[in-house]
């Protein structure tokens, strides 16, 4: 009998879910932001309780967490010096030298985790072959280290240029600091980021080290309470790669923390897609303020390494700090239901970036907010049952989210209410169908008859009229959706991935080097996952980010089957990646490559959970709603979700409800309930 | 239409030009299309008016764009254009203002006609003659100029244009690489409009063309009217070539439009930084709208309550066969001039001068060089950007072009030069209540002890950007190659230059201005400066 536990904090709520063999029990509490511990026990103690489980049974940990991303937002890690090339201390600073938003002359870019002062130049210099130009100045660096802790620094960052290739001056900084500064936290750019390019490397080093200390001390504390609870298993970290990690390699990489949450919840819709047999699947995730969007292929979520945290301008991209770190890659835009509708001076609605959050919240909270949102016109449509919202324990007001519309959209426009509600519902799924499809033209896909998979407390209210947009026919909604992530955890594989950059241009390459490097590589990520206790089969991706010469981006060619890696065959590969991503290739141009990549993977769980929300309330829901279609109205049956029977199906027009969730069936759609009791919602060929 | 339809098309309309200037950017060869974002899309009504743009790009191509199409149908009738015709010219005069900007105009067809046009615009590195930069006497020297011409006629390439064309660049290749994404970014917008049309029932975009550019040219000229009429000037004196160049605006805001002139500017230039009106325009009324109506979509409509006229042949509209490759580095500095007008209606909203023109000097070996040592690279370097009203200037920003830099790690992988520093430069902000941004000092020497080759376009090394509102002027820009012994060479700001082996060429980039008077300065801020080493003089002015 498999018992494990999953956690994962996120912004407002720690979601706590236990899984005993295929049941997956789950518990949500608030988030205690003082300390994060306090709320992991409450959460961990409740659900134990609940199902009477005892810590000991408990054979494996799995944990998320945003805190990592927080401390980053909020500018709340520790005080940390940056050591660079002497001559280069304002890499951070001038980042691209360039405007995120080309018409606001008041646009800032966001201030560097270092400030100047702690951005120290030391005297070394090696060029871009690996070759010491100039040796390091060992008297002038332990001279400014000492300076440093003076000052109270308390973790340094060392980032030199070409470290990448030749990274002896950074070690020897670790060393040498390890002897004379034994108290300080130190980050190394070879280590946390080794890629070419000094402002993103820098940067991810950067923020490594300024999560490091935070992260380091919760990471024993609660493992010290985990084990004070009488838990002796392992615990892993979820990481933005949709794989598990050690606690180890997490104290080291700490930056690979950020974005757990929605790489779970990733990880739960390939899951949902592989135990669906959908090969190509967008998953949709919203909540109270953003959606987030990805694109799974054959079970595997679409991954990166590329990744902005803080995006503090409208979510734009260039807004926020460069993290290179593997990720899983989605599209995030500041929709949800949250969200604030607004006229701008053409009296054009707009909704979002601005969300009213959980405080105040939506007009129809009644928690003092005024300005209409994404839930206010919702619940105008009669999309949201009034007396069953968060399972009965908020009640919405009618009247307040009528007010809010009529006053700042409706009379403006000299539009009725309902026509206003209908207005700021098609905006926020049309600036979400606009998003994904950017998206996918991005990574070269269609997403025209794939399937949508919807979790998060307000995909699926939208989750058909998106696919609609999408021309997609099919939507699927897993249960436990209100936890998604923590599910995900559950799902992921132990999973680490290396980097190194190594130029050459491909005709020239070394395969020796290049195998030689893999080598390393696969020994390194064996390690952690030998830590981990993952035994059993285990896959190993290889990719090498390539491009014609002269370009500026890579991409990534996957060469993991490719044993010999001859040029040709390497060169062929590159050639069909990028005519997928962009329709044709260039004869005779060169091709360079820039970096190679290795990721090596337990097996995922394949097996499908069942869900039940340990807190849920009797629910007691009318037969139908008023459901609105500009000026006209009409009826829409409620059914209770507990209350479907699997196998069989239901016509729409419906409005589904639960603890965590509503779902929506539109008029002409189907909904079946699968033997996982996911809900596959059919929708007809539409017309428009 | 209905309101609600109207919306909702017109946001999907903004959505599908993103869309295809984001095909542009991910197919793009000219890694400044690519990496900077040198680049424009939009769409158009048949009759040539444009209906939406993409915010992605460089304000360069804004309405110099804008205005290309009208000519397109001028030469090639709607009438006389078929499925699977594709237009392109790299005509400055008839696209945006250089050779190596070519733009590729494609009409879309559902029930048999024309219901738009989808046009974008790129940058493509070599366009043959001299190369880029301003030292060319007229255009001819500047490479090939492709008049406004089929590159496909009903779907079949025009291969004798196509061969001119590759057979008159450096990196043909390239070239035409760039010019098929062009085309395929084009493709990708008329799917997605086809599909839209599709959605919403629309038969043409007649009814919604006319709602988009009534709405924004109402909206634009609201946000105008309330701005005091007025006639106001300003004058700005900058580098130029071999000699100082003036630039002159009047700018008239009466019954709900604005008019900017520039007579009394400087004559045209014998060398290659003449501006094409459209150019002139673009970045002109790209300095009015960052400060009215910034959210105002960019269509026919919002850029018709601008209009920008400038006399024949000056400086600013400059006739052809004027050397133009290099035009941005006074067009970059149009929208300090537009806002040296506007500060005098709205004090409280306009940023001093900033370094304005983008430094992106091309560096290659010196002739001679051995085959293996052969290189060419075309790094950016920016300056400081003016303080503004509530807060200091951004330090080593473009502005107002929309460009991004190159690493240094990748220019070092790509050339032999090494960079031993590229830094903020300290004092190089103009002083103010709020400071100028900073510019950055760049020493590069080659690593092999050979000499090498830079074409410079830089400005303000003798012209400061001027501070506003009681703000010094920010630190003016340096080019110099630096002896063994440590003697100073100083070089002109444009043209080329071989830099000798064993010496180190030097580049400051120029500051911002400074804005309000020093003595104001918040003390919290000034001491902030000097912990930084941002400021580190002691002769407080």
């Amino acid at each position: 009998m498999a018992t494990r536990l999953s956690v994962d904090i996120g912004g407002t709520f720690t979601d706590v879910v236990i899984q005993q063999d295929s049941e997956v029990t789950s518990v949500k509490v608030l988030t205690t932001h003082a300390d994060p511990v306090s709320g992991v026990l409450q959460g961990v103690d409740d659900v134990l309780s609940r199902t009477g489980v005892a810590p000991s049974d408990v054979q494996l940990v799995l944990h998320g967490t945003t805190l990592a991303t927080n401390a980053l937002i909020e500018r709340r890690g520790a005080k940390t010096a940056l050591l660079t090339t002497a001559g280069h201390r304002d890499v951070l600073a001038m980042a691209f030298e360039n405007r995120f938003e080309q018409y606001d002359v008041n646009i800032d870019r966001p201030a560097p985790l270092v400030p100047r002062h702690w951005r120290v130049g030391i005297t070394e210099r090696v060029a871009a072959d690996g070759k010491t130009l100039l040796p390091l100045d060992e008297s002038e660096l332990i001279s400014a280290v000492h300076t440093l802790v003076e000052q109270g620094v308390e973790s340094i960052a060392v980032g030199f240029l070409h470290s990448y290739r030749q990274p002896a001056h950074e070690l020897r900084v670790a060393q040498l600091v390890k002897q004379k500064f034994p108290q300080l936290w130190i980050s190394l750019s070879c280590e946390v980021c080794p890629e070419i390019r000094e402002y993103e490397r820098l940067s991810t080093t950067a923020a490594n080290a300024y999560v490091k200390p935070l992260m380091a001390g919760y990471l024993e504390r609660l493992q010290a309470a985990l084990v004070e609870r009488g838990f002796s298993c392992k615990v892993l970290l979820m990481t933005s790669g949709g794989g598990l990690t050690t606690l180890n390699a997490a104290t080291r990489f700490p930056i690979r923390l950020v974005e757990s949450g929605p790489a779970g919840g990733a990880m739960l819709a390939a899951s949902v897609a592989q135990a669906h047999d959908e090969n190509s699947v967008v998953s949709f995730d919203m909540g109270g303020t953003t959606a987030k969007l990805c694109l799974i292929e054959n079970g595997e979520p679409q991954h990166s390494r590329a990744f902005e945290v803080d995006r503090s301008y409208r979510f734009k991209k260039g807004s926020g700090l460069p993290v290179r770190i593997p990720v899983v890659e989605m599209v995030e835009i500041g929709a949800g239901g949250g969200s604030i509708a607004s006229l701008d001076a053409l009296q054009r609605i707009h909704v979002g970036p601005q969300s009213a959050g959980s405080e105040p919240g939506p007009s129809c909270y009644g928690r003092g907010g005024t300005l209409p949102t994404v839930t206010d016109a919702d619940l105008l449509l009669g999309r949201l049952l009034p007396e069953n919202f968060a399972g009965g324990r908020v009640s919405l007001s009618v009247e307040a989210a009528t007010e809010a519309l009529q006053h700042h959209i409706a009379q403006p426009l000299s539009l009725n209410v309902l026509s206003a509600a209908l207005g700021v519902s098609e905006i926020v799924d049309e600036n979400m169908a606009a998003a994904t499809r950017a998206h996918a033209a991005e990574w070269g896909k269609r997403v025209q008859g794939t399937c949508l998979i919807a979790f998060g407390g307000a995909a699926p209210l939208h989750a058909a009229r998106l696919a609609q947009k999408l021309k997609i026919s099919r939507v699927l909604i897993p249960p436990g959706a209100g936890v998604g992530s923590a599910i995900g955890f559950l799902l992921a594989p132990v999973r680490y991935e290396l980097v190194r950059s190594d130029y050459a241009r491909l005709a020239e390459l070394d395969q020796a080097v290049v195998m030689q490097l893999f080598q390393q590589m696969r020994a390194e990520a064996a390690e952690v996952l030998d830590d981990a206790g993952a035994t059993g089969t285990r896959e190993e991706r290889r990719e090498g980010y390539m491009r014609y010469v002269g370009q500026g981006y890579e991409i990534a060619v996957d060469v993991s089957d490719l044993h010999s890696l001859s040029v040709d065959e390497i060169r062929r590969r590159f050639e069909k990646t990028y005519e997928r991503l962009y329709g044709r290739t260039i004869p005779d141009l060169a091709i360079e490559v820039l970096s190679w990549t290795l990721s090596l993977s337990s097996e995922p769980m394949t097996q499908t959970l069942q869900a039940t929300d340990a807190q849920a309330m009797q629910q007691s829901v009318g037969d139908q709603v008023q459901w609105w279609s500009g000026d006209s109205a009409f009826a829409a049956k409620v059914l209770l979700r507990s209350e479907l029977q699997v196998g069989q199906s239901y016509a729409g027009p419906l409005v589904i409800a639960e603890s965590q969730t509503t779902t929506i069936v539109p008029v002409g759609a189907t909904v079946a309930v699968r033997a996982d009791d996911a809900l596959c919602i059919e929708l007809a060929e539409q017309e428009g | 239409m209905q309101e609600l339809q109207i919306q909702l098309a017109w946001n999907r309309l903004l959505a599908i030009v993103e869309e295809q200037a984001q095909v542009l950017m991910r197919t793009a060869f000219s890694t400044v299309v690519r990496e900077a974002g040198d680049l424009s899309a939009g769409v158009f009504n048949p009759a040539g008016e444009m209906l939406a743009q993409a915010v992605t790009g460089t304000p360069g191509h804004v309405n110099s764009m804008a205005a290309a199409v009208a000519k397109f149908l001028k030469k090639y009738p709607l009438a006389n254009l078929q499925p699977g015709d594709v237009l392109l010219t790299n005509d400055p005069w008839d696209g945006t203002g250089h050779l190596n900007d070519f733009t590729v105009v494609t009409p879309v067809f559902s029930a048999g006609r024309c219901v738009a046009l989808f046009a974008s615009t790129s940058h493509i590195a070599d366009v043959g003659g001299r190369g880029f930069g301003p030292d060319a006497n007229d255009v001819f020297e500047e490479g090939l100029r492709i008049p406004i011409a089929y590159l496909f006629r009903a779907g079949t390439r025009n291969d004798v244009l196509m061969e001119i064309l590759l057979a008159n660049v450096r990196d043909p290749l390239v070239a035409q690489g760039d010019l098929y994404s062009l085309t395929a970014c084009n493709d990708a917008g008329a799917a997605a409009l086809l599909d839209m049309m599709q959605d919403l029932s629309l038969p043409d975009l007649d009814d919604l063309g006319a709602a988009i550019t009534a709405r924004s040219d109402e909206a634009m000229r609201e946000q105008i009217s309330q701005l005091p009429d007025g006639q106001y000037r300003y004058a700005m004196t900058v580098d130029g070539y071999d000699e100082p160049v003036e630039i002159k605006a009047l700018m008239q805001i009466h019954d709900r439009h604005i008019e900017l002139d520039f007579a009394g500017s400087s004559a045209a230039s014998p060398r290659g930084i003449n501006v094409p009106l459209a150019y002139t325009q673009a970045y002109a009324s790209f300095g009015v709208r960052c400060l009215v109506g910034n959210e105002i979509p960019n269509n026919a409509g919002s850029l018709a309550a601008v209009h920008v006229s400038a006399p024949l042949d000056c400086l600013l509209n400059a006739r052809s066969p004027r050397a133009v490759s290099a035009r941005h580095s006074i067009g970059q500095m149009l929208p300090d001039v537009v806002f040296g007008c506007l500060a005098q209606v709205l004090p409280d909203a306009v940023p001093a001068e900033g370094a304005s023109c983008i430094w992106n000097p091309v560096f290659m070996h010196a002739l001679g060089a051995a085959e293996d040592q052969q290189f060419v690279i075309n790094p950016i370097f920016n300056g400081g950007t003016g303080a503004r009203p509530q807060k200091d200037g951004l330090s080593t920003t473009a502005f107002p072009s929309g460009v991004r830099t190159t690493s240094t790690e990748v220019n070092e992988v790509t050339s032999p030069l090494l960079f031993w520093a590229k830094e903020y430069t300290p004092d190089s902000g103009g002083e103010g209540q709020f400071r100028g941004g900073l510019g950055q000092t760049v020493r590069v020497t080659h690593r092999n002890d050979q000499p090498f080759v830079i074409s410079k376009m830089f400005d303000r090394i003798v012209h400061p950007a001027r501070g506003r509102a009681g703000g010094l002027d920010g630190g003016v820009g340096l080019v110099c190659v630096e002896h063994a012994d440590g003697s100073l060479y100083p070089l002109e700001g444009k043209g080329r230059d071989q830099v000798q082996a064993q010496t180190t060429l030097v580049l400051k980039t120029p500051g911002g201005g400074g804005f309000g008077p020093a003595d104001k300065r918040d003390s919290q801020a000034e001491q902030a400066d000097r912990q930084a080493g941002l400021v580190n003089k002691t002769d407080r002015r």
